[in-house]
This record gives structure tokens, C-alpha cells and sequence, in this order.
């Protein structure tokens, strides 16, 4: 005969241990190579510790050894979903060393480009996220469109990850005939798929009891800790280098409409299109990084469609890249462009010669990575791939 | 802002402490004593009229020639410099701080140079610091967790100073 009537005369006499859970660096949330340490007490996760530097190459070394030219294929390894704008900000920040205006048609080509990135990107970030989340069907759509995406930059540059296309002085080369017809007629099959994304994950009932409310990061504390894109833009902080960065940036997007994706007294812009914000969402969770994201898909067709226009309308040439061994002038300079995950800066000492004395990547996702243990204080472990999710980190960017 | 009413206004408040400006740089720096640079930080971020909220980078730069004939031809003496670039979310502006360290402290090879830690004031210096101490063997005194962070925890050595000198082997791996 049982001498237990009453259950709770069992947990009464139950411990609960503190336990340290290693996560990674193989774990396939943590997006590449991170490895997190866990200290839980049972379910509950009191401290995360983030071990990084698996992909560490030392690129900042690399760049004091090759001239800014030669360095172009490096930064397409920084962030390697997003090579493009990794090859916009270096060539841009060379340019503001030299002093150099890049004509007016380069200048569309690379808003493109790089908004074309960005969607292939953020498409990668949507997709992984529903894999963190445990729905496998999203990453497959994602991943067709960004096929074509891929295609399209095949047939600008050769390659399909690693592009060095825009260089410092303009891009490589122009964009092949025949071509903007093609990237309109993708756009205009990407857009309503969007509304299928939103079906898929973002009105998603279980999606959102996955990720709304969890892992709330206030304006404050994102702007403490230096976190910027989506992230930033998710706490309902109004930023965004495309209108706020500084001006050899902000003239690629000279007459271009758009608006920042922020929240505004509860509404983003021109939200009647989209899904409504759920009750359970609060600002700053993971459901609003990630809505963040979506919105600016959204935002790059519509870029990317004001650049065709432009672009096909602009005279003249796509620009001149600057010769291999050129010399630089003396001086420092340190800019950053908004990359589809962030601020990413690039920081140039040169001495005078063709090689800087100094190249410096400031990471966007280095930082947003290190709120981390900020945001999964307290939470289940459950939500710790949520969380690291949510946050969008390519290794790549953050090891260097 | 403009930056030469900011160096006034930070030499009016601090003194001796703002060593040296220069203005006709692309990117406008200031130059401060290692000593007052938390300081002149929680000013520039107390102060509602300056409000530098967010910390873009804090990094450093190793000035030494390896190159005998180039050191002596050389216009500047060894030295660090650590950088600091912030920005404020409010008035959208940006600014660029400089501390000059010596390389080595005493000028005892292998002794790392010391500065005071930034992490306290912004949080984005936490980690940026921990890179400057892995790559640049700065010391960061204050700093909650001074770590390598993104080389192992068992290197040997500061891989961006000018001096550095890869190692022919770690843990079996051939290094050159």
C-alpha cells in the first residue's frame, strides 16, 4: 500500500540543482558556430554565457597586409548572407578617405544591389527563424526565392556568395542587359508571397506564443548596448542609417521615398497592408524583430523598384574602380552603413601609402549578440533559441 | 555641435585633461588623458546638450615600425592610441575620442598599458574592450569580465599589435 495520499507530500522532500548546459558550438539554432553556456535550475535559465571566435580569422590583420581593393573579397565573408552590402560599406568608407563621388548611376545600381541583398537576407533570416521555432516549411520557401535572388547576382558578377561586385569607385561592372526586367519580374512574384510569409509565421498562433512577450528588450537597453537594425528598430527606437547616417551614405538614397520601419503609437508605416500587431506582442520582443524584418522586405522592393526607375533613366557611367595599388591619402575615417543586420562600420588609418596602417570592422551583430544575456535572464530554455534567433547573427560578422 | 565649440567647452570643464584636437581630419578628433577618460565620457553622455547615448566602437591603433630604417625616418614615437566612436540617438551627431597610451607600461616589454574601462558607461564597451585587450593586450581596469574573447583563452600574444609574430605551432596545428 502506497504511504502517499497527497502529491504534494512528494515534492515536498524534491531539490531542485542548478545545472551549467552547453549549447554549441554545433547547435543548430545557434546560426554557424556559437557556443552559449546555460546555468539552469531545472527549466529555468539564469545566465547566459556566449563563447565566440570559432570562425575568428583575424580580418583586421589581413587588411593592414592588402590594399582596399584586394580586401573587397574579405568583407564578402564577414557577413556571407549579405556579401553585397559588406562590399558596399568598405568601398563606401574608402571612398569617403579619397573623397570620391561615385556618378549618379552607380549610385542606383548600388541602391539595388543593395536592397537586393537585403531581401535575400532577411528572406535567410525569416526562414532559419521558423527552423529555430521548430516549422521547417518556411525555410524552404524562403530559401526559393532567395535561389532567384541568387540567380540574378550570378548574372551580375559570377558568383552567388561570395560577389565582390560593388568596389571601391563603382562595381566591377554594369548590370547586364536584360537584366532589370528580370529582377522587376521577380519583384513582382515576391510580393504577394510575403502575404503568405505573414499566413505562415506571423499571424501564426503558435509562432506567436513563441515569440511574443519573450525576450522584451527596452529602447533603453538596446541603445546601451549598441544594437542597431532590425533589433534596434524592433525596441521602437526610430534609426535607421539610410536616413540618419552620414551624408556619402544617405546621398545613395538622395529623392528616394521611404520610411523608417518603427513603431509609432502602436502602428507601423502604412500598416493597413499587413497583418495587426497581436494583443500578446510588446514592444521589443522577438515578434516585433522579427515583424521589423518582414516590414523591411516590404520596404526593399519598393526601393529596389524606385532604383530600377531611376536607373534606367540615369546617363553616363556606373562608376570607375579605383586602381589596385593605388595610394591613399593620409588621414582616418570611420563610417557606417545600415546592412541588412545592422550598423556596419568600417574604421581606415592610412599613413599615405596603398596599404591603410589600420582597417577595423565594427560588427552590428557583435553587438546585438552581446544583449544576449541580458534578454535570456530568467527565461525558459526553450526560448533561448527564440531569443538567439530573433536577434539574426551570422558568425561570420561577428568572429572576423 | 561644432566641433572647435566642443573643444572649448570640454577644455573650459576638464583642463589639462583635453590634450590635443584635430580638427581638419575627415573625421574630427579629440584627444584625451587616459586618466580623465571615464570622466569626459559620462559628460559627453550626461550632458543633455551633447547626449551621447550609443557607442558605435571603442577600438585601438598600434603605432610602432618593425622596419629599422622606417622607424627612424618615423614622424611619430611608438604609442597606442584607443579610439572611441559614439554617436547620439537624439541629436544625430557623431564624435571621435582619442587616448594616446605608451605600448608597453613603464616601458617594460610585456607589461600591458592600462586605461581606465568605459564598460560602465556604455554597455557596448563590455565587449569591444574585451577585443582590444585580446588583440591589443590593453588592460582595462574596472572591467566586469576581462576575457579574451575571440581568440582562445591560452593564446600567447596580442595578434594586431605591429609586432606580433604568428606562432609556428599551437596545440599540434602548424602555424606558418
Amino acid at each position: 500500500m502506497s504511504t502517499v495520499d497527497d502529491p504534494r507530500t512528494i515534492e515536498f522532500d524534491v531539490r531542485t540543482d542548478e545545472m551549467l548546459v552547453n549549447m554549441g558550438p554545433q547547435h543548430p539554432s545557434t546560426h554557424g558556430v556559437l557556443r552559449l553556456v546555460l546555468r539552469t535550475d531545472g527549466e529555468i535559465v539564469s545566465e547566459v554565457t556566449p563563447h565566440l571566435g570559432y570562425l575568428h580569422r583575424c580580418a583586421e590583420k589581413i587588411g593592414e597586409n592588402l590594399t582596399p581593393r584586394q580586401f573587397i573579397p574579405y568583407t564578402d565573408r564577414m557577413d556571407y548572407l549579405a556579401g553585397m552590402n559588406m562590399n558596399l560599406g568598405w568601398a563606401l568608407a574608402i571612398e569617403k578617405l579619397m573623397k570620391y563621388e561615385p556618378p549618379e548611376k552607380g549610385r542606383h545600381l548600388r541602391v539595388i544591389i543593395s536592397e537586393m541583398g537585403r531581401i535575400a537576407s532577411h528572406l535567410v533570416g525569416m526562414g532559419a527563424y521558423g527552423l529555430d521555432l521548430g516549422t521547417f516549411s518556411p525555410f524552404l520557401y524562403a530559401f526559393r526565392e532567395r535561389e532567384r535572388i541568387l540567380d540574378l547576382f550570378e548574372e551580375v558578377c559570377g558568383a552567388r556568395l561570395t560577389y565582390s561586385y560593388i568596389t571601391v569607385g563603382g562595381a566591377t561592372a554594369d548590370l547586364p542587359p536584360g537584366w532589370l526586367e528580370k529582377c522587376e519580374a521577380f519583384l513582382t512574384q515576391l510580393e504577394p508571397i510575403i502575404v503568405e510569409y505573414h499566413t505562415l509565421l506571423t499571424t501564426n498562433s503558435i509562432f506567436i506564443k513563441r515569440t511574443a512577450g519573450i525576450g522584451v528588450m527596452s529602447a533603453a537597453t538596446a541603445i546601451d548596448y549598441g544594437t542597431s537594425g532590425p533589433v534596434l528598430r524592433g525596441s521602437g527606437v526610430d534609426h535607421d542609417l539610410r536616413r540618419d547616417g552620414e551624408e556619402i551614405y544617405t546621398a545613395m538614397y538622395d529623392g528616394y521615398a521611404f520610411e523608417v520601419i518603427v513603431e509609432k503609437n502602436g502602428h507601423y508605416p502604412k500598416d493597413h497592408q499587413y497583418p495587426a500587431v497581436p494583443m500578446e506582442a510588446i514592444l521589443g520582443d522577438c515578434w516585433h524583430r522579427f515583424y521589423v524584418r518582414m516590414l523591411e522586405v516590404m520596404q526593399s522592393i519598393d526601393l529596389v523598384r524606385q532604383g530600377i526607375d531611376r536607373y534606367s533613366r540615369a546617363s553616363g557611367n556606373y562608376g570607375e574602380p579605383m586602381k589596385l595599388n593605388q595610394k591613399l591619402p593620409k588621414g582616418e575615417v570611420y563610417l557606417e552603413t545600415e546592412a541588412p543586420r545592422g550598423q556596419m562600420g568600417f574604421y581606415i588609418v592610412s599613413n599615405g601609402e596603398a596599404i591603410p596602417w589600420r582597417a577595423r570592422a565594427r560588427s552590428s551583430s557583435f553587438c546585438n549578440l552581446s544583449v544576449t544575456s541580458e534578454l535570456c535572464r530568467d527565461c525558459l530554455i526553450a526560448d533561448v533559441p527564440a531569443i538567439v534567433g530573433s536577434l539574426d547573427i551570422v558568425m561570420g560578422e561577428i568572429d572576423r | 555641435m561644432s566641433e572647435p565649440t566642443l573643444v572649448d567647452q570640454l577644455k573650459q570643464k576638464f583642463g589639462a585633461a583635453i590634450t590635443g584636437a584635430n580638427l581638419e581630419n575627415v573625421d574630427p578628433w579629440i584627444e584625451v588623458a587616459p586618466e580623465s577618460i571615464v570622466a569626459v565620457c559620462k559628460y559627453l553622455r550626461d550632458e543633455p546638450s551633447l547626449a551621447f547615448d550609443y557607442c558605435n566602437s571603442v577600438t585601438a591603433v598600434d603605432y610602432v615600425h618593425t622596419d629599422e630604417k622606417k622607424a627612424a625616418k618615423s614622424e611619430w614615437q611608438p604609442h597606442l592610441e584607443v579610439v572611441y566612436h559614439l554617436f547620439s540617438m537624439q541629436h544625430k551627431h557623431s564624435l571621435v575620442l582619442k587616448v594616446m597610451l605608451s605600448r608597453w607600461k613603464n616601458d617594460e616589454a610585456g607589461e600591458l598599458p592600462e586605461i581606465d574601462s568605459v564598460a560602465h558607461v556604455w554597455r557596448t564597451a563590455d565587449w569591444h574592450e574585451r577585443e582590444c585587450y585580446d588583440l591589443f593586450g590593453i588592460h582595462f581596469i574596472g572591467h566586469p569580465n576581462l576575457r579574451r574573447i575571440l581568440c582562445p583563452e591560452d593564446w600567447v600574444g596580442h595578434p594586431l599589435r605591429k609586432d606580433y609574430e604568428m606562432p609556428l605551432e599551437y596545440h599540434g596545428i602548424r602555424g606558418r
